[in-house]
């Protein structure tokens, strides 16, 4: 659990983060979205003191990062970075292992641990390991970025534009896999874009910020239905807001419970954007549903998706 | 390494033939003899080669070995927030080093230190330090921005970050800076000998003082090989360190 409180930060006079409060929950990935400049960076390096605030507090676990020696904290923070920084004259296995053995970890328990996140990250290990960082594919090198910011498994993820300089395809696999761990280990994520989709893909919460300040708070759907202002419409986009809310609502919000279709079933965690595309693909205007164990359980209408 | 390439490398047959003189230089007699007519005698014998490359070696090898430590401290300090401020007045005072003539140094040591191999010393000291220092900040300087970032975003200390980033990714610059010091030191140190310093200059200034031209040739190519062999040597020391920085 993060506790950001009353946080401010100036440049001179140039006030970046103007008294901020945010509080991120257990579990929680929250991103920070807006423009460059409008301060979401800075935010989230305060929170791991890359950056010093001029006042405030920021509690991490409910302890006042303050009161923590800067390296201490930040090792029990992971901490991933648009331009990665993997340390070119070490292999892989060094990059991922940087902090365990910060911390003295055993050396077995080092290489388990490698192990077992190259493996969380589809790479495999033997193959990997030994491997230095301009051997790998950009979207390789960013899932060991990833992978070394989780090393530790530290109690907070702290993300800043990590896949804003991959290419689409990668961009796209690594979201999913980020949204796959995220659900897997439960971690509390800050994640920092300025790209709207990708904040609706992955966001438990997002929180769009303007000039230092959050402008509003919310779920996706919540953003997206219930832009608070007219930045936040604009932000979002007026054109395409459609396709954005078929894209954050779930096959499981519209069930036909019961009923049946023809076909090869979608799940119920798919979005209404995937059930349109999925029925324009068919040319059909009903699917069958199924859970996550398979079973079918029943069916969505082209007319559902916009109910 | 093995045969095929011990044999095919340019390393190994400069450091044979600059053995070969340095302890064989009366197999040349009958050469200088013939270029020379009449100069007795023809090889330099107050001394013998290997004594005074020896001597060299020791006043070379101090002169370096201080350079290089005080430069890439000087370097490290002003890489970093509390030393930024003096950047450059280190570079100029390094500077400064570089363009006093090694002579003027010398002399102004002598009075000071005395003869012999302290104003050499010295001189080669201050010589030498500019290459190091620009090499090694700007090596530091180059390590990048994505890299200590993240190095301090995961929680390494100042020192961690020193020694297992900066320092690493710097080293084959540091490392050239040191070797074109070195070089320069070598070849620099020959003039030691007009103060008394031992080294294979005194074989070239006798030489020019007697009027005998077989000693001067004969210093001046043992320099030229020893400068040539040992930078070949840091060459492939830097070859050998360059693929860790990538």
């Amino acid at each position: 659990m993060i506790e950001i409180d009353n946080v401010s930060k100036s440049y001179g006079k140039h006030r970046v983060v103007d008294r901020l409060s945010l509080t991120v929950g257990d579990g929680v990935l929250c991103v920070l979205l807006g423009s460059s400049g409008c301060g979401k960076s800075t935010t989230l390096r305060m929170i791991n003191r890359l950056i010093p605030f001029d006042a405030g507090t920021i509690r991490v676990g409910g302890e006042d990062v303050r009161h923590v020696p800067p390296e201490a904290l930040r090792r029990r923070i992971g901490y991933a970075i648009q331009s990665i920084g993997l340390f070119p004259h070490w292999t892989v296995e060094d990059n991922i292992a940087t902090v365990p053995r910060l911390l003295k970890w055993s050396q077995r328990r080092v290489r388990d641990r490698v192990a077992e996140l190259l493996e969380l990250f589809r790479l495999d290990a033997e193959t990997y390991r030994g491997k230095h960082p301009h051997q790998l594919s950009g979207g390789e090198q960013q899932r060991v970025g990833v992978a070394r910011a989780l090393a530790a498994d530290p109690e907070l993820l702290l993300m800043d534009e990590p896949f804003a300089a991959v290419d689409p395809i990668t961009r796209d696999a690594l979201q999913a896999e980020l949204a796959r761990i995220h659900r897997a280990t439960g971690k509390t994520i800050v994640f920092v874009t300025h790209d709207i989709e990708e904040a609706l893909r992955l966001a438990t919460v997002i929180a769009i910020m303007d000039r230092g300040r959050i402008i509003q708070l919310g779920a996706p759907l919540d953003i997206l239905e219930h832009p608070a202002n007219d930045f936040v419409r604009d932000f979002v986009g007026r054109q395409g807001l459609g396709l954005k809310l078929l894209s954050v609502r779930k096959i499981g919000d519209r069930l036909r419970r019961g009923e049946t279709a023809e076909g090869e079933p979608l799940s119920l965690d798919a979005s209404l954007g995937e059930a349109l595309s999925a029925m324009t693909a068919r040319r059909t205007d009903r699917l069958p549903v199924c859970d996550a164990e398979g079973r079918r359980v029943g069916a969505i209408a082209l007319g559902d998706l916009v109910r | 390494m093995r045969d095929g390439r011990l044999l095919g490398s340019p390393v190994f047959w400069v450091g044979l033939l600059f053995a070969a003189l340095l302890l064989r230089m009366d197999a040349l007699r009958p050469v200088l003899q013939r270029m020379s007519p009449g100069v007795e005698p023809v090889i330099y014998n107050r001394d013998s080669f290997l004594a005074l490359f020896l001597s060299q070696l020791g006043l070379v090898a101090a002169a370096s070995l201080a350079a290089s430590l005080s430069g890439v401290a000087l370097a490290v300090f002003v890489t970093r927030p509390a030393g930024r401020d003096f950047r450059a007045m280190v570079n100029a005072l390094a500077t400064v080093g570089q363009t006093f003539p090694p002579a003027a140094v010398l002399a102004i040591a002598v009075p000071m230190v005395g003869f012999g191999a302290r104003p050499t010393v010295i001189a080669l000291f201050l010589y030498g330090l500019l290459p190091i220092i620009e090499n090694a900040v700007a090596g530091l300087e180059g390590v990048s921005h994505a890299v200590r970032e993240a190095a301090e975003g995961m929680g390494l200390s100042a020192w961690q970050r020193l020694y297992q980033v900066d320092l690493p990714l710097a080293a084959p610059l540091i490392l050239a800076g040191i070797r074109v010091s070195v070089t320069i030191a070598i070849g620099t140190a020959t003039i030691g000998s007009t103060v008394g310093a031992l080294t294979l200059g005194t074989p070239i200034f006798d030489g020019l003082v007697a009027n005998k031209l077989p000693f001067v040739i004969e210093g001046a190519v043992l320099v030229a090989l020893f400068a040539i062999f040992t930078d070949m040597l840091l060459a492939r020391l830097e070859r050998w360190l360059r693929p860790l920085a990538d």
